[in-house]
């Protein structure tokens, strides 16, 4: 966790798309809505090509938490991508509590163009939800 | 599953990255799922880093001078420079000189949005002779500076982090040139109605090759049945006849009647699109197409029986009620089954709106044009002899933009709007007294008082639904929205462009809107089609999917998830693989994770790449406790 500030936040790690969810994320940036900078966003086409290793490596590198920030219903390449993300969440998961790390590490929330209210709640809650966990790498590096 | 990794233990491949690839095992698939952690980079590279200002933008919040210097300590940059507004003409020279002067590379930079000014510096990498894809944009305004207003420090060390995952992704990148393919000059519009009309003449006008297809027996659709339309009172039918006319006399027109589109083939600039001519033999022809737009419209909310009274006599939807009312002189006193109508109730959001955990099937967004409607054709009555009460039993009123008018106009005329409860539809029975029909209802702007309205005719204000076309959404693998309209990439950005490139849609196949934005929404998806038309070829993003041949067993994975048809199967040195149509691939990545052997990758967004990304975000930077603890908020 860093520790700017003096009290401990969370670092995530925010998959988002291009078409989508970015621009809503964008948003809130234009909005000034404020929300941690510990907060990072990687942005790809779509959700459903994240490989479930990339979030388990996110994790292992320091992250406390990584969020997908998916189109939901939306998605302009696949009719079913919130069925496909929802299965690359699911391996991940599986592979951190292999590791031995906590499953809640991951969420996955869609996030329309225009939700910049939403986003920066669900970087509230997420940070909340994560902080009672502590940090992801038990050992510093 | 094979060995595991023991719950506790950390995985020393990925903490501690070896220099050579390395594997571990991920245990969730069951197959043999070791993956490659990438060693270090073999090749240095040469790469150039502008931080940007943006005015104060960025600068006020992030010590963008800070990070140039920090980011300038990695070996591989050799430029590393901060500017005031890097989209400049002067800075957009600079950097191309520092390319020349330098031997630089790749390029990033920091500044706003990709959605700004991505395409900007692709052309200036492009210009300064690399690929425009060895060019990264890192935003540190939209998700930085601007998000982070209340912490400077934090805001900083962020923006670091951003620039050295920018950095570690175009380290990885290789010279990607745009995909180049042909177009023919011919296009295929799908609908004849307003929308189509208007586009397969636009096409025609500026020397394109038009194919205009239409399932019905003739052209003209839904507006060629209004006999008049706002705001000038034009008849519609008349309009449409003039275009229909136009279309008929252009000998750059051809028209199908009566006539389907099956299928689609071939690739992007030059779709081979089969259509069905003759509905009783099956015949069909096939023609060659660089653009496909679709127009294929609206239906009506179909009424269920029963549904708000429906079936009874004075019942009538929108539609047939604008039917009813257009076939009779407008001098006359308006007359249902040779009986006067005094009184109308407008029953509001029929079909729209619908609440899914009541309705089965819901449609839950909004028609937008309806209320208009509504309002439209309540001046219409007022304006007849006679005198006609109206109530408007609304949820809420939308008639948005210059249709405002027409609401006032409708007020003037002693239209009665009631507000009803939107769980609380009012309820439409047979009025035993006096005959014709009761409505009754809560009206919110009386305190919730139940009102009950006599009245002879109850007109419901029905939506606009989409067509059931899977045969075509099928043929041409076009994206559906969640209410069942064709999708556009983006409602904003990009809102006649659909992921199937060359395929445009326009008008109410979209969604709900009224003729004069289905005219707009057609005129650009044809700016769409003929700037890649006229030019004769169009580009498309290399940013596609690749397979390893090594990795590759063909399994099929790619193949059954992909709905594009992109990964195909094929022999490759006596072994069989699968191959991506570089001209079919959308880009999307979705074959990458659900590939057992991870022999894909997406050229842009690597796997070597991402975790390059991550490991620059997650870099611990070792100054975040220098830092004074005042200037921390």
């Amino acid at each position: 966790m860093s520790t700017i500030g003096g009290a401990s936040t969370p670092k995530i790690l925010v998959f988002s798309t291009h078409n989508i969810s970015d621009p809503g994320i964008d948003l809130a940036g234009s909005a000034h809505l404020h929300y941690s900078p510990t907060v990072m966003v990687i942005s790809l086409p779509c959700t459903s090509g994240i490989r479930p290793e990339w979030i388990v490596y996110a994790i292992q590198k320091g992250f406390d938490g990584v969020f997908v920030a998916t189109d939901g219903e939306e998605c302009a390449y696949l009719p079913n991508c919130a069925e496909l993300t929802s299965e690359v969440v699911t391996r991940a998961q599986t592979m951190l509590q292999e590791r031995g790390l906590e499953p809640q590490r991951v969420k996955m929330a869609a996030v329309c163009s225009v939700c910049a209210d939403p986003f920066v709640n669900h970087m509230r809650e997420f940070a909340e939800s994560l902080a009672p966990l502590g940090p992801s790498r038990k050992v510093a590096a | 599953m094979g060995p595991g990794i023991e719950p506790g233990m950390t995985d020393p491949a990925m903490t501690d990255p070896a220099p050579s690839a390395t594997t571990v095992n991920t245990g969730a698939s069951g197959a043999d799922t070791s993956f490659p952690v990438p060693g270090p980079h073999a090749q240095p590279r040469r790469l150039g880093v502008y931080v940007c200002h943006c005015g104060g933008n960025i600068a006020d919040f992030v010590d963008v001078e800070k990070v140039a210097a920090e980011i300038r300590k990695d070996p591989d940059v050799v430029v590393a420079k901060t500017a005031m507004f890097t989209c400049s003409d002067a800075s957009q020279q600079e950097i191309i000189r520092d390319v020349a002067e330098n031997q630089l590379d790749g390029i990033v930079v920091a500044s706003c949005s990709p959605k700004l000014h991505t395409f900007t510096f692709r052309e200036v990498a492009r210009r300064a002779g690399l690929s425009p894809y060895q060019y990264t944009q890192v935003n540190i305004r939209e998700q930085c500076s601007w998000a982070h207003t209340d912490d400077c420090t934090g805001a900083t060390l962020k923006a670091l982090r951003l620039v050295k995952a920018g950095v570690g992704r175009t380290r990885l990148t290789v010279p990607l040139e745009p995909i180049v393919v042909e177009t023919v000059p011919k296009a295929v519009v799908i609908g004849g109605g307003i929308a189509g009309l208007r586009a397969a003449l636009a096409l025609a006008d500026i020397g394109l090759a038009v194919f205009l297809v239409e399932k019905e027996t003739e052209l003209g659709g839904w507006v060629g049945k209004f006999k008049e339309l706002y705001p000038k009172g034009r008849s519609g039918r008349a309009l449409i006849q003039e275009l229909v006319e136009k279309v008929r006399s252009h000998p750059g027109i051809t028209v199908f009647l009566g006539a389907e589109v099956t299928g689609k083939s071939g690739s992007f600039g030059n779709y081979e699109v089969a259509i069905r001519v003759d509905q009783t033999t099956g015949e069909t022809v096939t023609v060659q197409a660089g653009a496909i737009i679709v127009a294929t419209g609206f239906e009506a909310y179909p009424m269920k029986p029963g549904e708000l009274g429906y079936g009874l006599e004075g019942v009538l939807t929108l539609p047939e009620f604008k039917e009813l009312l257009e076939g009779q002189e407008t001098n006359t006193p308006l007359v249902y089954r040779g009986r006067r109508v005094e009184t109308i109730a407008y029953l509001y959001c029929v079909g729209s709106r619908q609440d899914p955990s009541a309705v089965e099937d819901a449609h839950e967004y909004c028609s937008r044009y309806c209320c208009t409607a509504a309002a439209h054709t309540a001046v219409q009555v007022a304006r007849r002899p006679g005198g006609v009460h109206q109530f408007h039993l609304h949820r809420d009123v939308r008639t948005y933009g210059k249709y405002e008018l027409l609401y006032g106009e409708a007020l003037e005329t002693k239209s009665v709007y009631l507000k009803v409860p939107d769980d609380e539809p009012p309820v439409v029975q047979p009025d035993p007294e006096r005959g014709g029909l009761l409505v009754t209802a809560r009206d919110l702007l009386a305190d919730g008082e139940t009102v009950e309205i006599p009245v002879d005719l109850v007109v419901l204000v029905t939506g606009m639904v989409p067509r059931a076309n899977e045969e075509l959404t099928r043929a041409l693998k076009l994206p559906v929205s969640k209410s069942g309209f064709y999708n556009e990439i983006h409602p904003k950005l990009r809102p006649v462009e659909t992921v199937v490139d060359g395929v445009y849609i326009c008008g109410t196949c979209q969604q709900p809107m009224s003729s004069s934005e289905a005219v707009a929404s057609a005129l650009a998806a044809v700016t769409q089609a003929a700037a890649i038309l006229k030019r004769g070829f169009a580009e498309l993003d290399p940013l596609v999917a690749i397979v390893d041949p090594e990795a590759c067993t063909w399994c099929g994975e790619c193949a059954e998830v992909c709905p594009y048809g992109a990964p195909q199967q094929a022999e490759q040195d006596g072994k069989t693989v699968a191959v991506i149509d570089k001209t079919t691939c959308k880009g999307c990545g979705g074959c990458v994770p659900v590939c057992p052997r991870r022999a894909i990758d997406l050229e842009g967004y690597t796997d070597a790449q991402i975790k390059a990304m991550i490991d620059g975000l997650a870099e611990e930077l070792g100054w975040e406790d220098s830092v004074p603890e005042e200037v921390m908020v």
